[in-house]
C-alpha cells in the first residue's frame, strides 16, 4: 500500500538510501503534524515516542532555567530532524520544543518504529546511523557556541 | 664602550603611504556595548576617494598608534569613510573615547578586494560571524546595486547574542527591499528573541544557493570560517569559489614591516581577501 | 675621465701603498667612507678616516656560536671575513625617524622632516653583502611600494666591492650562488693579493663614477698574471668553504614539512634571541613606534628593526599567533629560505654565515635543513 506521505520521505536526504520495505514501514508510521506558534511539541520528562522532521517552520529547543524562564540552546528549521530521545533509554525528551512560528511538520510513531528495530536490525543500523549524524551535527554546533567565538578575547 | 656608529635619524619626504591623511569624526555610533562605527571625513576635502569591497584603512590616533580596520561604507556611494570595530585593544579603545569633530589619521585604503565586479552571473553566499559582517557591507551595498547582475543572494549571519546584531535597520531594510535572502543566527539567545540559535555554519549547510554554481564571500573568526568552509565544500561549492578575509598583527600596511605574513603571502597586499585554494595548503594550520 | 661602461674592461692595479689616494678620491666627492674596523674585540662597519682604520693583519675565526680575532702571519687589510654588522645597518637604519606631528586644537598637524641624508662609500663589501643589498632593494623599493628612504641612500651610495681571500669558518656563499667572486653591483672590485713582498690589489670597474675614481689613484695595467691570481683567489675561497646548503628543491622541501619533528629538535635549543635577525643582512622586519613627550603636544613615528622572534611579532586581539618558540623558529627559517621565493623570486639567504656565528647556542641553518631533507619521504625516494 502507498501511503502519500511516503513520496515525501523517499526525496528528503534524511532517508536517502533506505530500502522500499523500510521506507514503506516508516512512512506507515508518519503522520502529518502542525503546530501554531508558541505551541510545545514536548517538554522536558514527557515520553519521548515520537520524532519530527519539520517541513516548514522554526522550532526553538529549550530549557526551564529557575528564575530565568527558557532558555534556547538551539532552533531548528526548514528539512531539519527534531528528536533523538524517543532512540535512548529511558525514552523521555530532556528538552522542551516550542514553534517559534506556525510550523508544518511530520512526526513518526517512534515506539512503534522502535519495536520495529529490534526485530529488523537492518532497519535498527539504518536509523541509528542516521541518528548519530544528528546527534553529532548538533554535537558540534554546540561545541562552537560554547567557544564564543565572537566573544572578547582579552 | 667604544664609540660605536653614531647614524643620523634620517626621515621620509611626505608623499609616502606611511604618513596618515588627517579626517575629522563626523559621527561616533554606538552599535552595541562593545562595537561602534566611525564615519571620517577628509579635513582638506582630498582624502580616500574612491576604494574596493573589502579593503581596508590604517587609522592613527594622536600619540597612542594605528589599528587596520576594514571599510564599511557602500564603495560607490562614499562621502565619509566608515568603519565599524569592537574595543580591543589600546588603539580601538582610545577611538571610543573621540567625539564628533576630533581628528584621526588615516592611511589607505590597502589590501584585496572582494570579487563581486567579476563574478556576475552566480549564486553568492555571504557567511559572516561577528563583526566579520562589517568588511562583507561594502560588496552587500555593491551587489543591491548591481542586483541584476546576479542570480540568488543569501546572507548568512551569525552573532552571539541578539544584542550583538549589527547593523539591524539596515538589515531589515535590505531585507524588505532587495530580493536578499538573510537569515541571523544568535549562539545564545535572549528573552524575546524569536529567530534561530544556533551557529552560522549550521545555516550554510541548506542555504538555498546552487553549489555548483555559487560564490561564497566568508568573514568572521578564524575557527568559525574553517567550519563554514568545512559546510560549504561539503555542499560542494570549490575551493577557487570560496574567498575569505584573513587577519594578523599589522604595522605598516604596505609590505615593508614582514608583520602581517601569513605563510608567503603578505595580508597587507595579497590580502586580506584571499580565494580559498590558493591558502587552503596553509589554512587551519597552527600557528603559521 | 669618465668611461663608457663597456670600455671598462682592462683591470688595474694598485699598490697598498697607494690606498689612501683612493681613500681620498672617494671622500673628496662627498662621501663618507665606511668600512670594516676594530670595536671591541669584533670587526663592524664603521666610520673610517683613513686606510689606518682597517683591520690590518687580522683574522677572524668563526664557527657556530663562536667569534674571535686571531693575529695574520701577514700585513692584509682584508683578511677576514664578516662580522655581526652588515650593510643593512646603514642603508635600512635600526632607528628611522618617520614623522613628527602637533597637536592643534582638537586636531593635529603632521610633520614630515627633510633631513639631507649623508652619501655614503661602502669599502670592502663581500660578494655575499652585494646579494644581500640586491635582495634588500627588491624588498624595500622593488614592490608597488618603494620606500623613498631606502631608495635615496642605495641611490647615493659609492660601492667598493672586495672579493674574498679566505672562506670564513661559517661561510657557504659558494652553494648559495652568491660567492665568493663578485660578478656586479659594484663602482669598484678589489681583490688582495700578497705575494711575498708584493702586496697590492687588482681593481675592476664596475660603473663610470668607479673608472672617474680609480683615475685619480696611481695605477697600472692589470697583467694576464694578474687575472690567473684573482681567479685562483676566488677559486681556492670557494674550494674551502666548509659548508654547503644544499638549495635543490628547498622552497618543496620545506613547504612539505611544516609538521616536521626536526622543529621540535630546534626549538629546544633555540632561545628565540632574535640574534640572527639582528645580524642577518636581510631580514628586513620593522615595527612602528608612536609617542608623545611630556606635554602630550607632540607625537612621533619612529620605524624601529624587529624580529619576528618577539612573542609581541605576531599579536592580535588575545594572543600571539606564534606563540611558542617552535613557530617563530619554523617562520623565521620558512620565510629565508622558501617563502621569500614566492614574494621576490628569489632565496633570501645569502650564505654570509653570520646566522650560524652569532646563535649563542650555535644553530646552523644548514645542518637544520640537512636534517628536513634527510628524512623527508620525498626527497628520500627520489635519491
Amino acid at each position: 500500500m502507498i501511503h502519500s506521505l511516503e513520496p515525501i520521505i523517499r526525496e528528503h536526504v534524511f532517508f536517502k538510501g533506505l530500502e522500499d520495505r523500510h521506507i514503506e514501514f516508516i512512512a506507515g508510521c508518519a503522520k502529518n503534524v502542525r503546530f501554531e506558534e508558541k505551541q510545545y511539541i514536548f517538554r522536558e520528562r514527557d515520553p519521548a515516542d515520537q520524532f519530527y522532521f519539520i517541513r516548514e517552520g522554526l522550532v526553538s529547543v529549550e530549557l526551564m532555567v529557575p528564575q530565568k524562564g527558557p532558555a534556547v540552546v538551539q532552533t531548528v528549521g526548514d528539512g531539519d530532524i527534531l528528536g533523538w530521545s524517543w532512540l535512548t533509554f529511558p525514552y523521555r525528551w530532556h528538552f522542551d520544543a516550542r514553534a517559534l512560528r506556525a510550523t508544518r511538520a511530520l512526526s513518526f510513531d517512534g515506539k512503534c518504529l522502535r519495536a520495529k528495530c529490534e526485530e529488523d536490525h537492518d532497519l535498527g543500523y539504518e536509523i541509528l546511523k542516521r541518528f548519530a549524524n544528528v546527534v553529532t551535527e548538533r554535537l558540534e554546533a554546540t561545541r562552537l557556541q560554547l567557544l564564543d567565538l565572537y566573544g572578547t578575547h582579552a | 664602550m667604544g664609540h660605536m656608529l653614531e647614524l643620523p635619524m634620517t626621515s621620509v619626504p611626505i608623499a609616502d603611504p606611511m604618513i596618515p591623511v588627517p579626517y575629522r569624526i563626523e559621527r561616533l555610533k554606538r552599535e552595541t556595548n562593545d562595537t561602534f562605527t566611525l564615519d571620517l571625513m577628509a579635513v582638506n576635502g582630498a582624502g580616500v576617494t574612491s576604494f574596493g569591497p573589502g579593503q581596508f584603512n590604517m587609522l592613527y590616533v594622536f600619540g597612542v598608534g594605528e589599528v587596520p580596520l576594514s571599510i564599511s561604507s557602500d564603495p560607490e556611494d562614499c562621502p565619509a569613510l566608515e568603519h565599524t570595530t569592537r574595543m580591543v585593544g589600546a588603539v580601538t579603545n582610545a577611538i571610543g573615547k573621540l567625539k564628533r569633530g576630533d581628528m584621526i589619521g588615516v592611511r589607505g585604503p590597502f589590501g584585496s578586494q572582494w570579487p563581486v565586479a567579476e563574478e556576475t552571473g552566480r549564486d553568492i553566499a555571504i557567511v559572516a560571524g561577528g563583526i566579520g559582517l562589517a568588511p562583507l557591507r561594502p560588496a552587500l551595498y555593491y551587489l543591491m546595486k548591481n542586483r541584476e547582475k546576479y542570480r540568488k543572494i543569501v546572507l548568512l549571519y551569525g552573532a552571539r547574542t541578539p544584542e550583538d546584531i549589527l547593523y539591524k535597520r539596515e538589515l531589515e531594510h535590505w531585507r524588505g527591499k532587495f530580493d536578499l535572502e538573510i537569515q541571523v543566527t544568535v549562539d545564545r539567545g535572549a528573552s524575546g528573541w524569536r529567530g534561530n540559535v544556533g551557529v552560522v555554519t549550521a545555516l550554510a549547510g541548506r542555504a538555498p544557493f546552487d553549489p555548483s554554481n555559487t560564490v561564497a564571500l566568508v568573514c568572521g573568526p578564524e575557527v568559525m570560517m574553517r567550519f563554514a568552509v568545512m559546510e560549504l565544500q561539503k555542499r560542494g561549492v570549490e575551493a577557487r569559489r570560496i574567498y575569505v578575509s584573513m587577519e594578523r598583527n599589522m604595522k605598516c600596511a604596505v609590505g615593508f614591516c614582514g608583520h602581517c605574513q601569513y605563510g608567503p603571502h603578505f595580508i597587507c597586499k595579497d590580502g586580506p581577501v584571499f580565494r580559498f585554494d590558493r591558502i587552503e595548503p596553509i589554512f587551519g594550520k597552527a600557528e603559521i | 675621465m669618465a668611461a663608457e661602461t663597456k670600455e671598462l674592461a682592462p683591470s688595474l692595479a694598485i699598490e697598498v701603498k697607494d690606498l689612501p689616494q683612493l681613500f681620498a678620491a672617494i671622500s673628496k666627492l662627498g662621501y663618507q667612507v665606511i668600512g670594516p674596523t676594530i670595536r671591541e674585540a669584533a670587526i663592524v662597519y664603521d666610520r673610517l678616516s683613513s686606510v689606518e682604520d682597517f683591520p690590518r693583519g687580522w683574522a677572524d675565526e668563526q664557527s657556530a656560536g663562536k667569534y674571535r680575532l686571531t693575529r695574520r702571519s701577514d700585513q692584509a687589510l682584508f683578511g677576514y671575513n664578516v662580522g655581526p654588522h652588515s650593510w643593512k645597518k646603514l642603508l635600512h637604519p635600526p632607528v628611522q625617524s618617520l614623522w613628527k606631528c602637533k597637536k592643534d586644537g582638537s586636531g593635529f598637524e603632521i610633520v614630515a622632516e627633510n633631513q639631507p641624508s649623508q652619501k655614503y662609500a661602502f669599502f670592502g663589501v663581500r660578494a655575499c653583502e652585494l646579494r644581500a643589498i640586491a635582495i634588500l632593494g627588491k624588498v624595500l623599493t622593488g614592490g608597488d611600494y618603494s620606500d623613498p628612504g631606502y631608495k635615496s641612500r642605495r641611490e647615493d651610495l659609492f660601492l667598493v666591492a672586495v672579493n674574498c681571500g679566505q672562506a670564513g669558518g661559517t661561510c657557504f656563499c659558494a652553494s648559495m650562488g652568491s660567492g665568493p667572486g663578485v660578478t656586479s653591483g659594484y663602482d669598484l672590485a678589489l681583490t688582495e693579493i700578497l705575494d711575498g713582498e708584493n702586496h697590492y690589489f687588482v681593481a675592476e670597474i664596475g660603473s663610470p663614477l668607479g673608472a672617474e675614481v680609480i683615475a685619480e689613484v696611481p695605477h697600472r695595467e692589470a697583467t694576464q698574471t694578474d687575472h690567473e691570481k684573482v681567479a685562483q683567489t676566488v677559486a681556492e675561497t670557494s674550494a674551502h668553504m666548509a659548508r654547503s646548503l644544499d638549495t635543490n628543491d628547498l622552497k618543496e622541501l620545506l613547504y612539505r614539512n611544516y609538521e616536521h619533528p626536526r622543529w621540535d629538535n630546534v626549538a629546544a635549543r633555540c632561545l628565540t634571541c632574535a640574534n640572527c635577525t639582528m645580524v642577518c643582512p636581510t631580514c628586513f622586519c620593522t615595527t612602528v613606534e608612536d609617542v608623545t613627550d611630556l606635554t602630550g603636544q607632540n607625537a612621533e613615528r619612529w620605524r624601529k628593526w624587529d624580529s619576528c622572534f618577539t612573542m609581541d611579532f605576531s599579536y592580535i586581539h588575545g594572543g600571539s599567533v606564534r606563540a611558542t618558540p617552535k613557530s617563530r623558529y619554523r617562520q623565521w627559517m620558512m620565510h629565508k629560505l622558501a617563502t621569500w621565493t614566492d614574494q621576490f623570486g628569489e632565496i633570501g639567504c645569502v650564505g654570509c654565515g653570520r646566522c650560524i656565528t652569532w646563535c649563542p647556542v650555535g644553530i646552523d641553518i644548514t645542518e637544520e635543513v640537512r636534517a628536513i631533507r634527510e628524512s623527508d619521504p620525498v626527497a628520500v625516494k627520489a635519491r
